[in-house]
């Protein structure tokens, strides 16, 4: 137990840097894009919201159902959306190339 | 690892390629050309984590998961065609939703494990708890003014920050109680009840031009909170999705914090209009010399070179694609025209050039602050479309003024400089602008919009 937290301390420290090394890179041109799309990244929580939903519970069966569900339900709205929206801005992004009339 | 049933290993298999997935995916977001590819990286890794966790073992019901799933996605659908104007609020909206999956798993999860919480767990599941409510209530509140559901001012009375400061040192004493005797499960109500009061409360002194640093700042604890849950549930995929998403918000409020010479305290506990206002009334009616679009369009049209400085108010005027027109017809006739862009122009950071690009003006012609600086004594024409603020050269001379230190755009050092403006009342934070009193600046009075047509009709460009 205490050396699986240590485990992911150490995860979260590498994630950070690595964070920081990449996303300081992103062209501020791009800074709403990024924004949705960590957004839809961080939506990753609807994995711990299907095993609360879905798992057995012994007792306290009923709240892990409704939070649960209505965490699924939160969390992949911002997957679904976060993405599309990603996707369309990136698309209106073009270069200076042949001008159309 | 070795006594894990075969599903179990392919599970933890398909996180570890939705990891490096979403990792992949931010380092193509770095450059518009392999950006797509990089959605698409995030995309898949998400699949891939959804699909291995489905086929989790201990799941045992599956009706409300694919019920939910159904429900997130027709929300979602709508939620990904906003308008592109409408992108800060919907922003906003979407920290509070990953705000309240990660409170209501943190919530279910106390209660499904108390009375045995380990402390180290019940720190982590405070501090889940604590950021996920606040940035929940704080998130809806952003969203309310930006979509103007909420009144924009800053409200603000005596002894605010104490009354929040205060709120929340409540929470984080009760969550250290419940650290010491996580048994005391009456009290685990509070450590979400009040963040929640207080992430309104945070919100309520703060004003239209903070948004991109108070946005950038809720993204920050978004990704936080995420990663707490992840520590309570023991996934590492978790954990670093959080932390990109943290560490990326971070990095975006100190740019928006640098970029309004304030510190994240001075934006959360200072309340910008409230210093001033005093200032802006005691001004003078002074001369300033004005052109009708004729004259300007005849300006326009006799420069080399002209960089366009738009601000927010463009967006409101929705004046974007009579700017694209004229960044037609002026590059048409030989012009070498680019666009100057401030971090804060716009509701949140980027926006402005997702604006442009949306009236299909190339991004290589939007130059961020630091690039485009040094043009300015180069060019014949800098044209400021519905900024103020921004482009204030008190910012650097004036130790007076309330934004002296702020980075600037400096439009004044260019050889003319034209401003289209609706009046001659103070922009936002209530400052008068010298600019527009200098012999070479040229005020444009009227609607953004229909301006900036009329200038281009005067070039003989426009589709109408």
């Amino acid at each position: 137990m205490k050396l699986d937290l240590l485990t992911s301390l150490y995860v979260f420290m590498l994630a950070a840097f690595i964070g920081f090394e990449v996303i300081r890179r992103v062209s501020p041109l791009l800074h709403t894009p990024l924004m949705s799309l960590t957004n839809a990244l961080d939506a990753i929580a609807v994995v711990g919201a299907i095993i609360l939903a879905g798992e057995y519970h012994a007792h306290g069966a009923m709240l892990a159902k409704v939070l649960g569900t209505i965490a699924i339900v939160a969390a992949t709205s911002n997957i679904v959306g976060g993405f599309l929206i990603t996707d369309r801005m990136l698309r209106m992004f073009k270069a200076s190339g042949p001008k159309k009339p | 690892m070795t006594n894990l049933p075969g599903t179990e290993q392919i599970i933890e298999i398909a996180y570890l390629f939705a990891t490096a997935l979403f990792i992949l995916s931010l380092k193509w977001l770095s450059s518009p050309t392999t950006a797509r590819r990089g959605v698409f990286a995030g995309e898949l890794g998400m699949l891939l984590a959804i699909v291995g966790t489905l086929l989790h073992h201990g799941i045992v019901e599956y009706k409300w998961i694919l019920i939910a799933l159904v429900l997130g996605t027709i929300i979602g659908v709508p939620l990904g065609e906003v308008a592109m104007t409408a992108v800060p609020q919907r922003t906003a909206l979407s920290h509070a939703f990953g705000a309240l999956c990660v409170t209501l798993v943190g919530t279910a999860e106390f209660y499904l494990r108390t009375p045995d919480v380990p402390r180290f767990m019940m720190g982590v599941l405070s501090l889940e708890v604590i950021l996920g409510s606040l940035t929940f209530t704080g998130s809806l509140m952003a969203a309310g003014k930006l979509q103007e559901i909420l009144p924009q001012r800053p409200i603000t009375y005596k002894g605010q920050n104490i009354v929040n400061l205060g709120l929340l040192g409540v929470a984080i004493a009760v969550a250290g109680m419940l650290v010491a005797h996580p048994e005391k499960t009456q009290y685990f109500p509070l450590i979400v009840g009040i963040p929640l009061l207080f992430g309104v409360m945070m919100i309520i002194p703060i004003g239209g031009a903070d948004m991109p640093t108070v946005i950038s700042l809720l993204n920050s604890y978004a990704g936080l909170s995420a990663a707490a849950m992840g520590f309570v549930l023991d996934s590492k995929l978790l954990i670093i999705a959080g932390a990109l998403d943290g560490a990326s918000g971070l990095i975006l409020s100190v740019n928006m914090s640098k970029a309004m010479n304030r510190s994240f305290s001075n934006v959360l506990f200072g309340a910008f209009g409230q210093e001033h206002t005093a200032a802006a009334g005691q001004q003078e009616a002074r001369p300033v010399r004005s052109a009708t679009p004729e004259e300007a369009a005849a300006i326009l049209a006799a420069a080399n070179k002209v960089v366009i400085v738009p601000g927010y108010g463009m967006a409101v005027a929705q004046a974007q694609h009579k700017v694209r027109e004229l960044y037609d017809a002026l590059t048409k006739r030989g012009v070498d025209v680019k666009f100057g862009i401030h971090p804060v122009a716009g509701r949140m950071p980027g926006h402005m050039n997702v604006l442009l690009a949306e009236a299909d003006i190339p991004y290589d012609k939007l130059l961020d602050m630091e690039e485009i600086n040094g043009d300015f004594p180069q060019t014949d024409v800098a044209l400021v479309i519905g900024a103020n603020d921004v482009t204030n050269p008190a910012a650097r001379t004036d130790t007076a003024s309330p934004i002296y230190g702020m980075p600037v755009l400096d439009v004044d050092k260019a050889r003319t400089v034209m401003v289209i403006k609706r009046s001659m009342a103070a922009g936002f934070a209530g400052i008068d602008n010298p600019l527009y009193y200098l012999s070479r600046t040229l005020m444009l009075f009227g609607d953004a919009r229909s301006f900036v047509g009329s200038i281009v009709r005067e070039l003989g460009g426009g589709h109408e």
